[in-house]
């Protein structure tokens, strides 16, 4: 059993905002609704420092911990999805989330906010059919073996998806090599980008 | 296990008869079997989002998780979301969390239920007030229909808000795996809609009603030696002095005009988003909220209570409109000495009425 995660490096994330709009694309969402942000601390100064942010798929996460209609679950690769047809959007797993990933299309008078939506690792959602699938949730990749589109497209590798203990390593030896003249490129087995974009269902 | 002792205390009165005790052991494994869900989801949720933002954005200097962590959102600091005021990390969201599930959660149970069982208890030991004097007949004219539709459509308000707002706190506990996901989401999505849309409704009847008897409920000195003798609720025979409000109801009428107040304050703050206000915001209000609501039932049902089972004759006034003499001499003896050339006979009363309802005062007399 795997448990995925997302990882953003801050000494390399140079706020192209590709993520968020590899995001958009593959899983079509609402207007208005970004499930992938990108913060920058100190823009402009010499401490400059942006991180790429959306849901972090938690273990033991607070939003499950929260949701009153117990809408959310985790799959065998610890991903945190929740079932649209049971979310009455009241919006109390964006009070618990550490990170702002729940969103909701509307905020309108008596808590009318819609269906909740957040990031699903590109793992659909529960659904009937595929069509209802992606009109729902968006993509599953990970069902064609396949990682998040985001982290795929991440220009300078920043952004890194896949099982946690995997992409852990990968940042470990960076930072091991962090210094040397070509950063972490070099001499890094794992550090390849075709490794670097881990593919789930190899390791699963 | 102060619960265990409970149950084992009821067994020495024996005044109950055989369904009563059957009543009260239903009522008490109810309790347990609550109680013990409340205690269980103390022990789930152990989420730690400090050890997840370590995983998600490792390789940060101690300085910037600390302006991470303060929320600071200052000129140079940049979203990309669109409309996006959140700061990286929401750090009082695990303070809201653990206040919600490990502490209004479980306690709020233990109000409402504790609340219960006590008066069950008392019920079963004390029993019911009744009238010591026989009746006289003669009728007294308390709440005219006014206040009587506005107490049973705020009443009626009340239990549906309890109910569907007890259905969001604990619900998924009970129905889910009893109903399973088809009715459990028509239920829980019912409950939300009702609660948010009649919320207001309860709000607006609670000012109403907080105005028009504000009069009768200025605390009075005669109200502390009432509320020294409990209001003679313990001692048959035993009727401390009080005006068209007693202590007791004193009590409950400056709750509402508090807690209840702060309840539908922070109920709006929460059934209306787009006011602006922020994630925070919401979450002290949904705290307060719950805190208010829960507290409130409990002490309802104490209400309800002496209205209805604990006090012979008091439902007359909320149903008829008229109380009996006896009853009125007995625990509201300054109120009575106002009022009793008021006194009509049953026939007189039918005959109002009967009539086209107009001739019924539409106000009582204060004292
Ligand atoms: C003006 C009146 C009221 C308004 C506007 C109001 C509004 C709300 C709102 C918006 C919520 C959040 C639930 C959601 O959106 O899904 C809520 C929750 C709740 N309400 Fe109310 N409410 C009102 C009165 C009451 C009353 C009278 C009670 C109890 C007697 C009550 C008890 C609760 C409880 C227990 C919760 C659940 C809290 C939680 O899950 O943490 N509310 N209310
Ligand atoms: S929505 Fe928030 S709390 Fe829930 S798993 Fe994602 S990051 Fe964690
Ligand atoms: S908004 Fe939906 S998913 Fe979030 S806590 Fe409420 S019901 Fe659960």
């Amino acid at each position: 059993m795997a448990q995925m995660k997302f990882m953003c490096d801050a000494e390399r994330c140079i706020e192209c905002n590709g993520c968020v709009t590899a995001c958009k694309n593959a899983n079509d969402v609402e207007w208005g609704i970004q499930r992938r942000r990108v913060v920058t601390l100190n823009d402009g100064e010499a401490d400059e420092m942006s991180i790429s942010v959306a849901c972090m798929h938690c273990d033991d996460a607070p939003c499950m911990a929260v949701c009153p209609t117990d809408c959310f679950y985790k799959t065998d690769d610890g991903i945190v999805l929740h079932d649209k047809d049971l979310c009455i959007g009241c919006g109390y797993c964006l009070y618990a989330c550490p990170f702002g990933a729940p969103q909701f299309p509307k905020q309108n008078a008596f808590g009318e906010r819609g269906k909740m939506d957040k990031c699903t690792f590109c793992a659909g959602g529960p659904a009937d059919s595929k069509e209802e699938e992606y009109a729902k949730y968006g993509s599953n990749r990970i069902a064609e073996g396949k990682l998040p589109l985001c982290a795929e497209m991440c220009s300078t590798k920043a952004l890194l998806a896949g099982n946690a203990q995997d992409v852990a390593d990968i940042f470990r030896q960076r930072v091991v090599h962090r210094g040397h003249k070509d950063g972490a490129w070099s001499n890094n087995p794992q550090a390849s980008t075709d490794n670097l974009a881990y593919d789930a269902a190899r390791k699963g | 296990m102060t619960v265990m002792t409970a149950q084992a205390s009821t067994r020495a009165p024996s005044i109950n008869t055989g369904w009563v005790r059957y009543l009260w052991r239903m009522a008490m494994l109810l309790v347990l079997v609550v109680f013990s869900l409340g205690v269980s989801q103390v022990a789930v949720a152990q989420a730690d989002p400090e050890r997840e933002m370590i995983t998600a954005a490792p390789g940060i200097s101690a300085d910037q998780w600390r302006q991470v962590r303060s929320g600071d959102t200052s000129s140079n600091y940049r979203d990309s979301r669109h409309d996006s005021n959140y700061s990286l990390i929401n750090a009082s969201g695990e303070t809201w969390r653990i206040l919600r599930n490990r502490w209004v959660s479980p306690f709020g149970l233990i109000a409402v239920f504790g609340m219960a069982s006590l008066i069950a208890l008392f019920y079963l030991i004390v029993g019911r007030k009744e009238l010591e004097a026989p009746r006289t007949g003669k009728k007294i004219l308390r709440w005219p229909l006014l206040m009587r539709s506005l107490h049973w459509s705020m009443a009626t308000l009340f239990i549906v808000l309890a109910l569907t707002g007890m259905n969001l706190l604990y619900g998924k506990f009970i129905f889910r795996p009893l109903f399973g996901d088809a009715i459990w989401g028509a239920m829980i999505s019912a409950s939300k809609v009702s609660h948010n849309y009649l919320g207001p409704l309860f709000a607006i009847l609670l000012i109403i009603m907080l105005v028009s008897v504000v009069k009768k409920n200025i605390p009075r000195k005669h109200d502390l030696e009432w509320l020294k003798q409990a209001g003679g609720l313990l001692k048959k025979g035993q009727h401390p002095d009080a005006g068209f409000s007693n202590a007791g109801e004193k009590v409950w009428f400056w709750l509402l005009a508090t807690v209840g107040l702060a309840l539908v304050i922070s109920g709006f703050v929460l059934d209306f988003p787009n006011w602006g206000q922020s994630r925070d915001t919401m979450q002290w209000a949904n705290i307060i909220h719950a805190v208010c609501g829960l507290g409130l039932t409990a002490v309802s049902l104490g209400h309800i209570y002496i209205g209805t089972l604990g006090m012979e004759g008091s439902i007359e006034g909320m149903t008829t409109g008229y109380v009996d003499e006896t009853w009125a001499k007995e625990h509201h003896s300054l109120w009575y000495e106002e009022v009793k050339d008021q006194a009509i006979t049953e026939e007189e009363v039918a005959a109002r009425k009967a009539g086209d309802g107009h001739s019924e005062p539409s106000a009582t007399r204060t004292s």
